[in-house]
């Protein structure tokens, strides 16, 4: 019987995540229209370009002033029709929602990719491997670190080491990009060894050793920069979690039954403690991929952050969207599969059910 | 009452981290409100957007004076000499000529003893003429006692003479010098350089020219058509120097934006984070207390709210209504009430609901309003505290990550604009240090202060780490 209640449970949660990704995509839909702001943007354009291309359209020049208005609104309404403008805005709202769930993008407003592209496919493709190399770069150093120093810190409660790491731990008051300022005044401005910002040189080298190294080096400063920031609270935070975790009775037991202490580690500290932490750490991977706006601004990194800024900004409506609808989906994959493997591996869980 | 708050100071202070943040929250406290009286905020905000104009007696881009104290450099302050005002080394006099016409004779003296040359030179003229216009002759006395002729203008009746943009008489100075010591001047030397620097060979590279110290004059020779007119001058010698914070690009004293950044993101970040943490719990106390629809709603919007990016959301909103930063600091509260600390609250009270006493409370029949905020909301109340206070670093943060993508308050003058404006106008390449170290360093004082208080708060409220 525990079978169908496990399956009946993903099923439940399923529906559950799939909904809120609609909910959220709907309402991103709105805001990032503005409630139908930005169509007034697009139409107001859409009857300039007609205008201008009757008006220097030699075939018409025989027409009068009033034919060529008639002739233009004709041809307006025409393409408000073909483009499903003349309904309001509530009903487009959900050919976007469903153009959207079906990942069918849609051409940009505005702006476009390197390579000269509107499609928002391939501007948001063009940018998340810079934000992925950067970022899954620096949470998987994080994640490291964190996990590592939190152990050993644990172990060594109350010593040198543990009083400095939480001394130390309000220097993550301050975000990653603050740091990273003063690290392009140090490094890039006043001691001139690393560059000032970007992913690569200009003009980027043709050798392709070269250039993986141009980009190792641009990724240095923000790199560090984020692991001044948030290495010094993940270590106090891991050490936090380590420490409660191994004042449990059956740590206390294994101690007593004297067990060696990397054993007790492994087992009966890390085992019990891997599935919050992996969990927080995937969904930390995935928010990581929307790229970070500012730090990915003040080193002006072309990746998802600064594609969310010029989108934002520009009113860029199926970017946004679009970037919304992949994080969405993204995130409830991965809600769904830690769930799924929780709800299979974790007998507590198993047993608590829905 | 009052022994229970001692022992908790006693306590608090006991952690150094604690003490010190403490300290550092009052200085920012005091400066705030010495701010809001000294500087009202309207007045303020005036002066942060009066344009240059109204800043033009300022250095553009100038250090704070204190550098002085550490360099063995000593970078010219600005001179200002006015013949309106009576002051030593600005005087005038007019003399009746003939019928027709007067002579005018300004002379401005100042003694320059600093080892930099000063960032500009300018002439302003105010003169209440009818109909033909003052011609004023203008000369320069080195001290070494040789006179050169600057200009000879005709002036209107508010007018100026950029002498150090004047790239006729560079050019002619350049000639002039290179003369004298028989050694052409290669680079494009300015004014300043030329007005100020000592006429050996050590002018032919920009970075040895050295000051020529002592008393220097400028001299107006002029004649004035009418009778009943008048003229005054003012010369401004723009230092690299300005009071205690420096300047800006536009000439602004940045001591404004530094002053009046305090009370602004004290109170951003202090109301974001306390209503933010509030409204939090109570949404949390609700969903645990009541279950069922209630609590599925809440939930579903929590998660929903988790989805949405709340960064590009704020952005779209600030750049659409360019809110001023009151409500944008609502639209924060609104975009957040609904976060992942609902869930974190919602555990929390879920377990508490369970205890004796609130049973007790239901048994003799409290109602569920009474309940939520007489007998929940008080037990989670004092472990939330340190989170709320380190919060408070975040929101002061988001304010200046909101000015530095140039959107935030148009208006106000925040750290984060400085900051901002520093960055697009090229502050790292042009190392001009202090102007991005100066708000930098008042951040990173406010979160740190917050951020030592918060953690110790957090030892002591949530004594089950401390016992570790």
């Amino acid at each position: 019987m525990m079978i169908p209640r496990i399956i009946k449970y993903l099923l439940k949660r399923g529906i559950i995540i799939f909904l809120t990704v609609v909910a959220a995509v709907y309402i991103t839909i709105w805001i990032a229209n503005m409630g139908g702001y930005v169509d007034e943007i697009v139409k107001g354009d859409l009857y300039i370009s007609i205008s201008q291309n009757i008006r220097q359209n030699p075939a018409y020049k025989h027409l009068n002033e009033t034919q060529i208005r008639e002739l233009i609104d004709a041809l307006y309404t025409n393409e408000l029709k073909r483009i499903g403008f003349d309904k309001p805005f509530i009903y487009r709202s959900f050919a976007y929602l469903r153009d959207a769930l079906s990942l069918n993008l849609g051409r940009a407003l505005w702006l476009s990719s390197d390579s000269g592209s509107r499609s928002v496919r391939i501007i948001i493709l063009e940018r998340l491997p810079n934000t992925v190399l950067l970022f899954t770069t620096t949470q998987l150093i994080l994640f490291f670190i964190g996990l590592f120093a939190g152990l050993f810190l644990s172990r060594r409660y109350g010593s040198i080491s543990d009083k400095l790491s939480v001394l130390l731990a309000p220097l993550s008051s301050l975000p990653g990009w603050f740091y990273g300022i003063f690290l392009i005044l140090i490094f890039a401005s006043f001691l001139r060894l690393l560059p000032y910002g970007g992913m690569v040189d200009v003009p980027p080298p043709e050798d392709r050793w070269l250039y993986t190294l141009s980009v190792l080096k641009h990724m240095i400063l923000p790199v560090i920069s984020w692991l001044i920031a948030y290495s010094f609270i993940n270590v106090y935070v891991r050490r936090t979690f380590f420490l409660m975790f191994s004042s449990e009775d059956y740590v206390e037991l294994a101690k007593a039954k004297g067990l060696p202490e990397s054993l007790i580690q492994r087992r009966y500290i890390l085992r019990p403690t891997l599935p919050p932490i992996i969990t927080d750490f995937s969904l930390t991977l995935i928010g990581s991929w929307m790229g970070a706006i500012i730090t990915e601004r003040v080193f002006n990194w072309p990746g998802i952050g600064s594609l969310f800024y010029s989108a934002s900004v520009m009113f860029d409506t199926p970017i946004l969207v679009g970037l919304v609808v992949i994080y969405a989906y993204l995130l409830a994959v991965t809600v769904f599969t830690l769930e799924l493997v929780y709800a299979v591996l974790d007998p507590r869980i198993r047993v608590g059910g829905a | 009452m009052s022994s229970r708050i001692k022992q908790f100071f006693n306590q608090l202070f006991f952690y150094k981290s604690a003490a010190i943040g403490l300290a550092i929250i009052f200085i920012l406290v005091g400066i705030s409100v010495y701010t809001i009286f000294a500087v009202p905020y309207n007045e303020a905000t005036r002066l942060w957007r009066a344009g240059e104009l109204h800043w033009l007696d300022n250095p553009r881009n100038a250090m704070p004076s204190w550098i002085n104290i550490f360099s063995s450099k000593k970078m010219p302050e600005t001179i200002i000499l006015d013949t309106s005002k009576s002051q030593p080394g600005a005087s005038k006099a007019i003399i009746q000529a003939a019928e027709k016409f007067s002579k005018i004779r300004v002379d401005f003296s100042f003694n320059y003893q600093y080892d930099d040359f000063p960032s500009e030179l300018n002439l302003f003229f105010k003169s209440n003429f009818n109909v033909s216009a003052p011609r004023l002759t203008i000369y320069w006395v080195k001290p070494n006692g040789e006179e050169i002729i600057l200009n000879t203008i005709l002036i209107s009746k508010d007018d100026r003479y950029y002498i150090s943009n004047d790239d006729k008489l560079a050019r002619d100075l350049r000639v002039l010098i290179s003369r004298k010591i028989n050694r052409t001047i290669e680079y494009d030397a300015p004014i300043t350089l030329l007005l100020f620097a000592q006429e050996d060979l050590s002018i032919l590279d920009p970075g040895a020219a050295k000051v020529m110290k002592g008393n220097y004059r400028l001299w107006i020779d002029g004649i004035i058509f009418e009778t009943s007119a008048d003229l005054d001058a003012k010369l401004v010698v723009y230092g690299k120097v300005y009071g205690w914070a420096g300047t800006d690009h536009l000439r602004r004293d940045l001591g404004i934006a530094l002053l009046w950044g305090t009370p602004i993101a004290l109170s951003f970040g202090v109301i974001a984070s306390v209503s933010i943490a509030l409204i939090q719990m109570f949404i949390g106390a609700v969903s645990a207390w009541f279950l069922g629809g209630v609590d599925t709603v809440i939930q579903r919007i929590t998660e929903i709210f988790m989805v949405l990016p709340f960064l590009p959301i704020l952005i779209m909103i600030s750049t659409f209504y360019k809110f001023n930063i009151w409500i944008l600091l609502l639209v924060v509260i609104a975009l957040t009430i609904f976060g992942g600390g609902v869930k974190n609250y919602r555990a929390m009270f879920l377990q508490i609901k369970e205890f004796p006493y609130v049973e007790a409370a239901r048994a003799y029949g409290a109602g569920n309003i009474r309940i939520l905020i007489y007998y929940l909301i008080p037990k989670v109340l004092p472990t939330i505290i340190p989170s709320m206070v380190l919060s408070v670093a975040d929101f002061v943060f988001l304010e200046a990550a909101l000015a530095i993508l140039g959107l935030g308050d148009p208006l106000a003058p925040t750290w984060g604009k400085i900051i901002d404006d520093a960055y697009t106008n090229g502050a790292l390449y042009k190392g001009l240090y202090y102007w991005v170290l100066e708000p930098s360093i008042l951040l990173a004082a406010t979160s740190l202060s917050f951020a030592m208080l918060g953690f110790t708060l957090d030892k002591i409220f949530n004594p089950k780490l401390k016992e570790m």
